[in-house]
């Protein structure tokens, strides 16, 4: 690394002086009508360009910004040399799935905000560059496989085929231990094949990464609920050594206001899962139907609530976008925000619904909402929007959909003995190990954080399979070196606070 | 995939069949559902668990035709697969010994409250059944009913078999007659409806078990969602049982139509085309 500036810097343009290369798009007017990719993905040259913007530094600041640390500058540097194997190989120490991180990882607030030159400049497009060699390696065939430990003989379940369960069936695999998944629904993937659209994260991309870990030994059974089909302490009464528990936060919530049960009235969830699962934007080729608004009205401003709203809209549907904050607190990644007003969805900022209004039959007419203004910061620090009153008005809808967030379900967790939980449901974990109070048991992902990041997910995934793989040969969930720094760590933060 | 070990048709659009799925016969108990798919492209729907076997690791459907997938169903005879087989889902019925207890199943409604009743019986309940139907030729496992019943009460609308009335009428005679610990009702949603309005004046607590419209049938969708007792619940997770004077049965139904257009289409499209493989491609 040392030289290469140095090297550069004489013959070629000012780096800064780059501009960060935009990603081709499918066109705004046309996208709308289509479930295919928005972001097209940079080619070769676009990505070389890209890539010899970043200024190499030697005390990188993005990668502190990744929660799974990926050794951004050596990857971007691998793309600059021309050398996508390199890259690959690099981004999957840390990433099982960058073809699926480089496309919905919240990069504007991770690795991209903390970039040097984001602070005068724009920052390095390190999400897109991500993408960019994981699909160069989807392009090649199949992907290289690890080499595999001989069998160690001891036997892991993984309960859920999310991110952080994929990734840690596949890390334990590779270390020789024998792995089931057991997935509830008919496919695996988690929320990334029902809740994340095709338009945003190719379903085909999902099924390689699962298809990977497959190879790599591991057995996917699906159509097992677990907690129904089987309960955790069966499957520890029942050969499996360890369990690790990443089931996810996916139970939605409603709001409690009249009118809720209408026809027409959706969770994102279920709307989202027909769209997407169940392929309904293709009935009556699949035989699940989904309600088609002429008019939708979206409640909610996060990334779920921006994805339902605009596959209502490919769908056909006028979409109205109905958040109680303002656009500064809209909680959705900003591309995702730009994209769905670049394709026509209205946004009611400052507004919240009161009840929904239905027909004779049960149906959906109208949503009745309240203008909101921003009062006191609440324990979040935003500022709590309070209604303002008398200022009730009603929009004519036929579908409404609830995307206001997701709780622990609890069917798994109700039917486990002796795992402790937090007062919301979610599973209480040692943030270090992911060690539940139950003996053998792990758990992370959205289901001991509530509903989260891919990466944050994937992440808990890696801990966990360290933890399980030590917990197995009979070692210290930490190591001594790993208690020191942890502690150093608290004992920095305690005095800071001081 | 899931192997149909045997079918047999009651009629031209009721049918039982055996389905091999060991795990989910493993955990099966009575008041339980599955959630089957027949092929890739299909919906997912659930049906009650009507029987199952442990040992040979079957599990028993009974099915009404009413639309596009349960008439594919019914074409599927012993040897074919289905492509997922899910269970078993929701709550168990509770099972003890409450004194005398009335089964009321109407239509194939009779098919999933068989396991139920054979248990309370072996928990040492009195089990008196009334089987209803709408004509003699469409009434469901009588023999099997009067197996495991103290007695027996057959009524069709038709009066061709047994007596002519509707389920409530002997319903409302047996529990006005007092004696009556619990009633369980179970078939299509007016008749839960009607059977409820029947037993609430006089008091007699009654189970029914909900068939609200479902995707995943885990907790995860809110499709199946239903007002009982004035709070929003899900009757994949938190049923599908239900005390029966608390439930909203009027949102129920109305819920249960909100695709009546789509299922027309899938419906006709299906009937134009049956048995023509490249038609229905
Ligand atoms: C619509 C939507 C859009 C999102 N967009 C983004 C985004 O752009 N960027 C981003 O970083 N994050 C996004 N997220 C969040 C992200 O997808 C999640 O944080 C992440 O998927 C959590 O991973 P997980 O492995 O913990 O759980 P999940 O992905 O939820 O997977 C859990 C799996 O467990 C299965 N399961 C549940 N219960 C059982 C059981 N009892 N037995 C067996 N299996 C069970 C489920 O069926 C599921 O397959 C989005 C979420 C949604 C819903
Ligand atoms: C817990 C439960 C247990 C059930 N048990 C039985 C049973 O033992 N035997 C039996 O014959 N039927 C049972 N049903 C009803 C059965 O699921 C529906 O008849 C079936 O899904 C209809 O599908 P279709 O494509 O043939 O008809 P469609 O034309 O799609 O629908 C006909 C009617 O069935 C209902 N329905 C449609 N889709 C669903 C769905 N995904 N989930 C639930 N209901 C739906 C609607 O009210 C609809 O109007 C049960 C339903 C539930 C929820
Ligand atoms: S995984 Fe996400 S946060 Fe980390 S470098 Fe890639 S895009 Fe950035
Ligand atoms: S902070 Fe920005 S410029 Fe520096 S190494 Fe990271 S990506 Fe490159
Ligand atoms: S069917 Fe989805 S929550 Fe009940």
């Amino acid at each position: 690394m040392p030289g290469v500036n140095k090297d550069k810097g004489a013959k070629k343009p000012k780096k800064t002086s780059i501009p960060r290369t935009p990603i081709p798009e499918q066109d705004a007017k046309k996208r709308a009508g289509n479930f295919d990719e928005v972001a097209l993905g940079y080619n070769r040259d676009q990505a070389l360009i890209e890539a010899s913007r970043c200024l190499q530094c030697k005390k990188p600041k993005c990668v502190a910004g990744c929660p799974v640390n990926i050794d951004i500058p050596q990857f971007i540097k691998a793309l600059e040399e021309d050398d996508p194997a390199a890259a690959i190989a690099i981004l999957k120490q840390k990433t099982s799935f960058p073809a699926v991180c480089g496309r919905v990882c919240p990069q504007e607030d991770q690795c991209e905000k903390l970039c040097i030159l984001g602070r005068k400049h724009e920052p390095v497009a390190i999400g897109r560059l991500e993408r960019y060699a994981a699909d160069w390696e989807a392009a090649q065939g199949e992907a290289a496989k690890p080499g595999i430990a001989a069998g160690k003989g001891k036997k892991v379940g993984v309960v859920g085929s999310g991110p952080a369960g994929l990734t840690c069936a596949g890390e334990l695999a590779k270390q020789g231990y024998d792995v089931t998944i057991y997935e509830a629904l008919h496919k695996p993937g988690g929320v990334l094949v029902y809740g994340i659209p095709e338009f945003r994260l190719p379903k085909q991309i999902v099924q390689r990464e699962c298809d990977y870990v497959e190879s790599l030994g591991v057995e996917i059974r699906l159509d097992h609920v677990i907690g129904r089909t089987m309960t955790v302490d069966e499957m520890l009464e029942n050969g499996h050594d360890a369990v690790f528990i990443a089931n996810g936060a996916g139970l939605p919530m409603f709001m409690n206001i009249p009118g809720e049960n209408f026809n027409g009235v959706y969770s994102a969830n279920e709307f989202l899962t027909r769209a997407n699962l169940m392929k309904s934007y293709r009935f009556p080729d699949y035989d699940t139907p989904i309600k088609i608004g002429k008019r939708v009205a979206v409640i909610g401003g996060g990334n779920v609530a921006m994805d339902a709203a605009r596959t209502a809209l490919r769908l056909g549907a006028q979409v109205h976008l109905v958040y109680r904050r303002s656009m500064d607190e809209l909680p959705a990644r900003r591309e995702e925000v730009h994209h769905a007003q670049e394709e026509g969805i209205e946004f009611h900022l400052l507004t919240n619904p009161v009840r929904i209004i239905g027909d004779q039959e049960g149906w959906v007419e109208e949503i009745e909402v309240i203008k909101m203004e921003l009062g006191e910061p609440d324990l979040s620090g935003r500022r709590r929007p309070v209604p303002v009153e008398g200022s009730e008005t009603r929009i004519p809808v036929d579908v409404v959909i609830m995307a206001i967030g997701t709780r622990a379900n609890p069917l798994l967790t109700q039917s486990t003995k002796n795992l402790e939980l937090n007062k919301w449901g979610n599973i209480v974990a040692d943030e270090h190990t992911l060690a539940t109070s139950k003996e053998g048991v792990f758990a992370g992902g959205d289901i001991v954080t509530g509903a989260a990041t891919v990466i944050l997910a994937m992440g808990a995934g890696k801990i966990a399979a360290r933890s399980i793989d030590r917990y197995l040969r009979g070692q210290p969930l930490l190591t001594p070196e790993e208690e020191e720094e942890i502690r150093a760590a608290s004992d920095k933060a305690a005095a800071a606070s001081k | 995939m899931y192997k149909i070990l045997d079918k047999v048709d009651y009629s031209d659009d009721v049918y039982m069949q055996v389905i091999e799925a060991p795990a989910v016969a493993r955990a099966a108990r009575a008041g339980q559902f599955v959630i089957l798919r027949i092929h890739e492209e299909g919906e997912r729907i659930p049906l009650t668990i009507a029987d199952f076997d442990r040992e040979k690791g079957t599990v028993t459907i009974v099915v009404q035709a009413v639309g596009k997938s349960t008439r594919h169903l019914q074409t599927l005879s012993g040897g074919e697969t289905l492509a997922n087989f899910i269970g078993p889902l929701g709550l168990p019925s509770e099972i003890e010994n409450f004194g005398t207890v009335i089964m009321a199943g109407g239509g194939v409604g009779v098919a999933p409250i068989y396991p139920i009743a054979r248990e309370l019986k072996d928990a040492g309940n009195k089990v008196i059944s009334i089987l209803a139907a709408r004509t003699k030729h469409l009434l469901l496992w009588e023999d099997k009913m009067r197996d495991i019943s103290d007695e027996v009460i057959v009524t069709t609308d038709d009066g061709s078999y047994g007596r002519k009335c509707l389920v409530t009428e002997p319903l409302k005679e047996l529990c006005e007659a007092g004696g009556v610990d619990l009633v369980y009702a179970i078939g299509p949603g007016i008749m839960m409806k009607f059977c409820c309005k029947t037993t609430e004046p006089l008091g007699v607590r009654t189970l029914v078990s909900l068939n609200s419209i479902m995707v995943d049938g885990t907790g995860m969708c809110g499709a199946c969602r239903v007002s009982v007792g004035g709070e929003t619940k899900f009757v994949c997770v938190e049923g599908p049982e239900f005390d029966g004077h608390q439930v909203d049965f009027d949102e129920l139904m109305s819920r249960q139509r909100q695709y009546l257009e789509q299922e027309k289409i899938a419906n006709d499209l299906y009937l134009e085309c049956r048995g023509d493989a490249q038609c229905l491609a």
